[in-house]
């Protein structure tokens, strides 16, 4: 009886150690704040409750930062970490937050899109809790989110998702996956009120283009390209052929499939006036068959078993021992979304956009991608925000 | 009307979470079945506390 008993007390203790220690960490992971520092660009700050009135107080609910021109012009949305596994996304549009000056035209930036999936990770699949950026004043800690949802925010899920309005049926696990619940509405789930917040701005705004950052998989056929539905495809197809001809990297233009609903470059162009393109940069975090998933892997994308693989020429970008470092991705994405203002502008003078002081491709290369982020203890107060 | 959904799921959960611990306490034989128990309480206290 007595040995039971102390049987019982030894496994109760050594749960509640695995749960205290895991749960610590995970609880602080949740909560973790990220500094950002608006830049001298910005003039305006809002939430994106503010345009559905069902995020507010949810977790769901995120920062979106205006940034107005001297002179007006078009305007463009970009719209980050819709899928927090891939931080490109994010570090992309910090650059624009911190450093942009628009000289015509608005900047709408939405950093972190999937604010609820930022503030959950996969422990399971060995996803590190935060990674960190170096920069000339220290590091600066992000937290690793997950591609949806957590489900402490929007749960449960259903057996199916019946995609709205289409009535597509997706995966279950979609209905928490900010790119598949596009065009949203203002009473389904908690996703769908997310994109249906960044329909309504891009509706009420007048918002000429919208660029949706991510990354994908080198094993994967829509890597290292742009997407972009048939309204948007002449743009997107002049910015691929400028970046490979001035800026020599590759970034071939993919058509949105009409049939597959709920994905941002098609329901955006669908359902509203402006013209959606997505990017993708090569993300070897994100592939299955790697070594372990750590920070090293995500920052500079080298694996031993990708180099295998692509010496069997099973990937679908370049892949050579110096991996796909975060540097060349963010680059990318700069440059591609310069490049995608430079050619819309060109066609429509009177709806210009015009950004100066982001770095393009080889700029970001040659200085780190942490060169262009500021220091928030250095920063006044009144442009730190926290998200 | 999905939040009625998430709060009945958070109530099934402390449900079976409230069935687990009572067979733990009612197992007196076997430290396998203890130990089973206790591994699938924890994902749903950390559910109930809201931390994963």
């Amino acid at each position: 009886m007595k040995k039971e008993r102390n049987i019982r007390i030894v496994l109760i203790v050594v749960m509640a150690l695995v749960l205290i220690q895991a749960g610590i960490q995970l609880f602080q992971h949740r909560h973790y704040q990220i500094p950002l520092v608006a830049g001298p660009g910005v003039t305006k700050v809002t939430n994106l409750s503010d345009y559905c009135e069902g995020l507010k107080g949810t977790q769901a609910d995120t920062l979106v930062f205006f940034m107005e021109g001297k002179e007006p012009g078009g305007k463009l949305l970009i719209i980050a970490n819709t899928h927090s596994n891939e931080p490109a996304a994010l570090l992309t549009a910090l650059i624009f937050l911190e450093n942009a000056v628009v000289e015509k035209g608005t900047l709408i930036i939405i950093p972190q899109f999937n604010h609820s999936g930022s503030r959950h990770t996969r422990p399971g699949d060995g996803y590190p809790l935060y990674f960190e950026i170096p920069t000339s004043w220290g590091s600066k800690q992000f937290r690793m989110g997950n591609r949806d949802a957590s489900p402490l925010d929007q749960w449960p899920d259903p057996d199916v998702y019946i995609h709205y309005p289409d009535r597509q049926l997706l995966s279950f696990l979609d209905i928490r996956n900010t790119n598949r619940t596009w065009p949203g509405r203002a009473n389904g789930a908690l996703m769908e009120k997310v994109t249906f917040a960044a329909m309504e701005i891009m509706r009420n705004e007048g918002v000429d283009l919208a660029v949706d950052i991510h990354g994908a998989e080198t094993m994967f056929p829509v890597t290292n390209c742009i997407v972009a539905p048939e309204k948007s495809m002449r743009i997107a197809t002049m910015t691929s052929l400028t970046l490979q001809a001035r800026e020599g990297f590759d970034n071939h233009v993919e058509p949105s499939p009409k049939g597959f609903r709920g994905l941002s470059h098609r329901e955006i162009g669908d359902y509203s006036e402006t013209l959606p393109f997505l990017l993708e940069a090569p993300l070897p975090f994100l592939d299955q068959p790697t070594g372990p998933k750590t920070t090293a892997l995500l920052l500079d994308g080298k694996d031993p078993f990708l180099l295998k693989l692509s010496q069997k020429k099973k990937l679908f970008v370049p892949y050579d021992e110096n991996g796909w470092p975060m540097d060349n991705r963010v680059g990318q994405h700069c440059s591609a979304v310069l490049e995608l203002l430079q050619q819309y502008s060109r066609k429509n003078p009177e709806r210009a956009i015009q950004v100066l002081q982001v770095p393009r491709y080889a700029e970001v290369i040659e200085k780190g991608v942490g060169y262009y982020y500021h220091d928030p203890a250095q920063t006044e107060k009144k442009n730190v925000y926290f998200n | 009307m999905s939040m009625i959904i998430m709060i009945i799921y958070y109530i099934i959960s402390a449900f079976i979470l409230g069935m687990l611990i009572w067979n733990f306490i009612r197992e007196k034989k076997s430290t396998n079945d203890m130990l089973l128990y206790l591994l699938v309480m924890i994902p749903l206290i950390l559910r109930l506390l809201r931390v994963k």
